[in-house]
């Protein structure tokens, strides 16, 4: 170990995050290798080692032979000030070798307030930031996950986005670095060529031409690179890869147990959800499958938990039988099977019996708004009845805590509608008067509300969001409206809001900002710990743009939007068709009552979803 | 089945994994390695484990013990085979056997250290850390959770001994392992309370063998 961690290590909170080591980390031989992955993940080891997505790419990266990925992930601020002190660059956990030592540093960004992390942890390895100043092939900086599917904010700094799934275009890159680096070639010629793979933006080829107001008049698109470029899915998940041997942590981790993925996509389409339309469309695995690799990961990691994923479990076909065949090895080895996302609906709730035979911890429903016209202008299909018909069931069935979350915010929305959320949680609280097994536990119901977001790719990608004070007024209305003691209000800070806000429909002018944040000392932004309103603010000023210009500006029908290059599947015509719906307050059916033809068939080869 | 006794090493990288972190890292061990550990019973069972001396993070070992039960009969040899294999870079398996002697008895550890100077003559700081250690007392102020207060570390420390090596000055002690538990740090410790001029820049310890009152190897 090196002799300078060797002191900090002891000092620091929870060194374990720092060492690597864990049981089933891939270690290879450097001499055996053509290509090193630094894969940087840009908030701390606990979130990251909890990611899905994480762990899948590893494990295909990895598969090649001429490749190793190792993981990275930021350290906390006082890991990060020792490391700064005793001049300790950003090191991979597997080898300890400095990332800058690696031919690729990939980053996965899940969310925008991970941004500036990504340009510091560039910083730590002693990478420039800016695209431009890394003349050389080497080191590649490339950037996938949810956030780049709008890549203009961090198109500055990133030399490749990978748009979409990774499992098959990281390697298909992978293996056209591996020819340009054994050949020599220029970073330039490289680009070009990286350019006509599948799902790859190259931001240095285009370039934002814009109107007088700041809004996008059209894209310059270099010769050669694609006018829009096509995220990547995978067709069969199937006969995709799926690890089996997970890296088990050895320090605790947010979700400290074993994750299966049911299916990607989402059948619903709820009009304020860029997830439920990005990952269109729908694909799911097969229920032997499912039990088979769950049952091998429980084996492999000896993880006492494990959690079905999906955006909406409940609309996996097969629940209720992929649930017995787990539960059946589950059960005798008093290992935890959990569910979240679940429909407020009655099979939920005969699933959540089954799971939680012993142990009746809290259940969880996201109504999102408090009145029905409400909920069917943002195509969330869940009636009042429906909803507490399920709690009727729940607390018959012994349950004592419900979790409500809403959004405050919302298109169309009026205070009507925010005082729904009042009445709905007192119908709640009646509901549990009338239908409680056991009144003598009492009961606890929590409303939570958060400021609505507008995110690209969805079909509120035009709305405006509610400025901070308008959210707090909102607020205010529902503290004064929810009195009864047994009902907790929880609201979120609209301030992390608004700056996501900013960043999720930004454009390449917001690189500057998300720079000067980082240059006044911003990482973590996620964390409320290190989060600066003021930060962001002045950011925003010394880079001479207006916040407001992105999160409360409604846009035009035929606006050009800085994501349009990007073509998640769904055509923009089906999202503003969806936003007209709302406006009319009319539910849209989900895939399965009728394909409304949004678009993302054509990412399948035989068109058709699994609807 | 009867209480079982694994003895395991823990150094390297594994060294920052906390004692917490560590039952839970062992527990899944078992669970990999095939061997279903036997459970609490009660609301939040959990598995009945207990890992002797807890050791603090940074330090090496080359004798830890945890005691355990399965809820099978199994060869004990294929215990340590099969766990020999599941555990986490830095931590091995050394021996598998039945617990016959309370963990109560043990009463000396034996360990060796490492005091690195970064400016200074390691030749010179020998001499003088073997001077100071052979005062009769140690008296030194040591944070607990009743507040600061006064404890003299010399008894606790049976035999004790510094020696060149290279750049580094190397610690060799018997000192007591419980009733009292003197954490080895203190030894370092001592040093920056008392003569300031020999505290090392940085020191590391690592656990070499345990001993019952009469200094015979405790298993
Ligand atoms: S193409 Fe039809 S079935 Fe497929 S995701 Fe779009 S709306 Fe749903």
């Amino acid at each position: 170990m090196d002799k300078r961690l060797e002191r900090i290590l002891p000092k620091v909170q929870k060194p374990a995050r720092y060492t690597g080591g864990e049981y089933n980390q891939i270690i290879k031989d450097k001499a055996d290798v053509d290509i090193r992955v630094a894969f940087c993940f840009p908030d701390t080891y606990e979130i990251g080692m909890s990611n899905l997505g994480m762990g899948i790419l590893y494990s295909t990266m990895n598969e090649l032979p001429y490749v190793w990925c190792e993981r990275v992930y930021a350290p906390w601020g006082d890991m990060y000030e020792e490391m700064k002190k005793a001049n300790v660059p950003l090191y991979a956990l597997e080898s300890g070798d400095p990332v800058s030592e690696h031919d690729v540093l990939a980053f996965s960004i899940g969310y925008e307030m991970a941004y500036s992390t990504v340009l510091d942890m560039m910083d730590m390895a002693g990478v420039p930031i800016h695209s431009a100043d890394r003349t050389e092939l080497l080191p590649l900086v490339i950037a996938g996950g949810t956030a780049a599917l709008n890549p203009e904010p961090m198109a500055d700094f990133i030399d490749i986005f990978l748009l979409g799934e990774g499992e098959e275009m990281n390697n298909e890159l992978l293996e056209m670095l591996h020819e340009a680096k054994l050949d020599g070639w220029t970073k330039e010629e490289f680009l070009k060529k990286a350019a006509q793979i599948g799902g790859v933006y190259v931001p240095g080829f285009y370039t934002p031409i814009l109107n007088n107001d700041g809004t996008i008049e059209r894209f310059e698109v270099a010769d050669g690179a694609p006018e829009t470029v096509q995220k990547r899915i995978i067709a069969d998940l199937d006969k995709a890869n799926f690890p089996l041997n997970p890296i088990v942590p050895s320090t605790e981790v947010v979700h400290d147990r074993v994750n299966l993925e049911l299916f990607r996509g989402c059948v619903r389409g709820c009009r304020f959800c860029q997830a439920g339309h990005v990952y269109r469309p729908i694909r799911s695995k097969s229920p032997e499958l499912l039990v088979e690799q769950g049952k091998a990961l429980l084996k492999n990691t000896g993880a006492q938990d494990i959690t079905l994923l999906s955006l909406s479990s409940s609309d996996y076909r097969h629940l209720s039988g992929l649930c017995d065949g787990l539960l059946e090895y589950c059960e005798p080895r008093s290992i935890g099977l959990s569910l979240p996302s679940l429909r407020a609906d009655n099979f939920s709730i005969e699933i959540m019996h089954r799971l939680q035979k012993t142990r009746k911890s809290g259940l969880t429903f996201a109504p999102e708004a408090g009145s029905q016209r409400l909920r069917d202008a943002i195509n969330k299909n869940v009636t009042e009845e429906e909803l507490l018909n399920t709690c009727r069931l729940a607390f018959e069935g012994g349950w004592n805590t419900i979790k409500l979350y809403f959004m405050l915010g919302l298109p169309t929305e009026t205070d009507e509608d925010v005082l729904g959320i009042a009445k709905l949680a007192n119908q709640v609280l009646h509901t549990w008067r009338l239908y409680a097994k056991n009144k003598n536990r009492g009961v606890r119901i929590t409303v939570s509300t958060s400021c609505f977001v507008p995110k690209p790719h969805s079909p509120f990608q035009w709305e405006s969001q509610n400025t901070m004070e308008e959210y707090i007024r909102k607020v205010n209305l529902l503290r004064e409206n929810i009195r009864a003691k047994n009902v907790v209000y929880n609201w979120h800070d609209p301030q992390t809001s608004y700056i996501e806000a900013t960043l999720s429909r930004g454009d390449r002018r917001v690189g500057k900002v998300i720079e000067n944040v980082w240059r006044a000392g911003g990482r973590l932004e996620a964390w409320s710990d290190y989060f600066s309103f003021e930060r962001w603010m002045n950011a925003f000023e010394d880079a001479g743009l207006d916040p407001s210009f992105y999160a409360h500006r409604p846009r035009a029908k035929d606006e050009t939007m800085p994501w349009d290059v990007v073509d998640v599947g769904v055509r923009k015509a089906h999202l503003w068709h969806e936003r007209e719906q709302a406006y009319k307050s009319e539910l849209s059916p989900d895939c399965r009552k009728q394909c409304s033809a949004c678009g993302a068939a054509k990412l399948l080869k035989g068109g058709k979803c699994d609807g | 089945m009867d209480k079982l006794r694994l003895r395991f090493s823990k150094t390297g990288r594994a060294v920052y994994i906390s004692h917490l972190d560590l039952m839970r890292t062992m527990t899944r061990a078992f669970l990999r390695a095939g061997c279903r550990l036997k459970y609490s019973e009660g609301f939040n069972p959990h598995p009945n484990i207990s890992i002797a001396l807890p050791l603090s993070v940074g330090c090496e070992s080359l004798c830890e013990i945890m005691d355990f039960r399965l809820i099978e009969e199994k060869e004990l040899d294929d215990i340590l085979k099969s766990l020999s294999v599941q555990l986490p870079e830095g931590i091995e398996a050394l021996e598998v056997y039945g617990a016959e002697r309370k963990v109560k008895e043990i009463k000396w550890l034996k360990i060796s250290g490492i005091f690195e100077y970064d400016e200074r003559d390691a030749a010179e700081m020998t001499e003088k850390l073997n001077a100071f250690y052979s005062r009769e007392s140690i008296v030194i102020s040591k944070k607990s959770k009743r507040g600061v207060g006064e404890t003299d570390i010399r008894p606790a420390i049976k035999e004790i001994g510094f020696a060149q090596e290279g750049n580094d000055v190397r610690l060799d002690a018997v000192i007591s392992a419980q009733e009292p538990t003197l954490n080895p740090e203190l030894i370092a410790d001592a040093l920056r309370q008392l003569t300031p001029e020999t505290a090392p820049d940085f020191a590391k310890f690592r656990r070499l063998e345990i001993y019952d009152e009469n200094m015979e190897v405790f298993r």
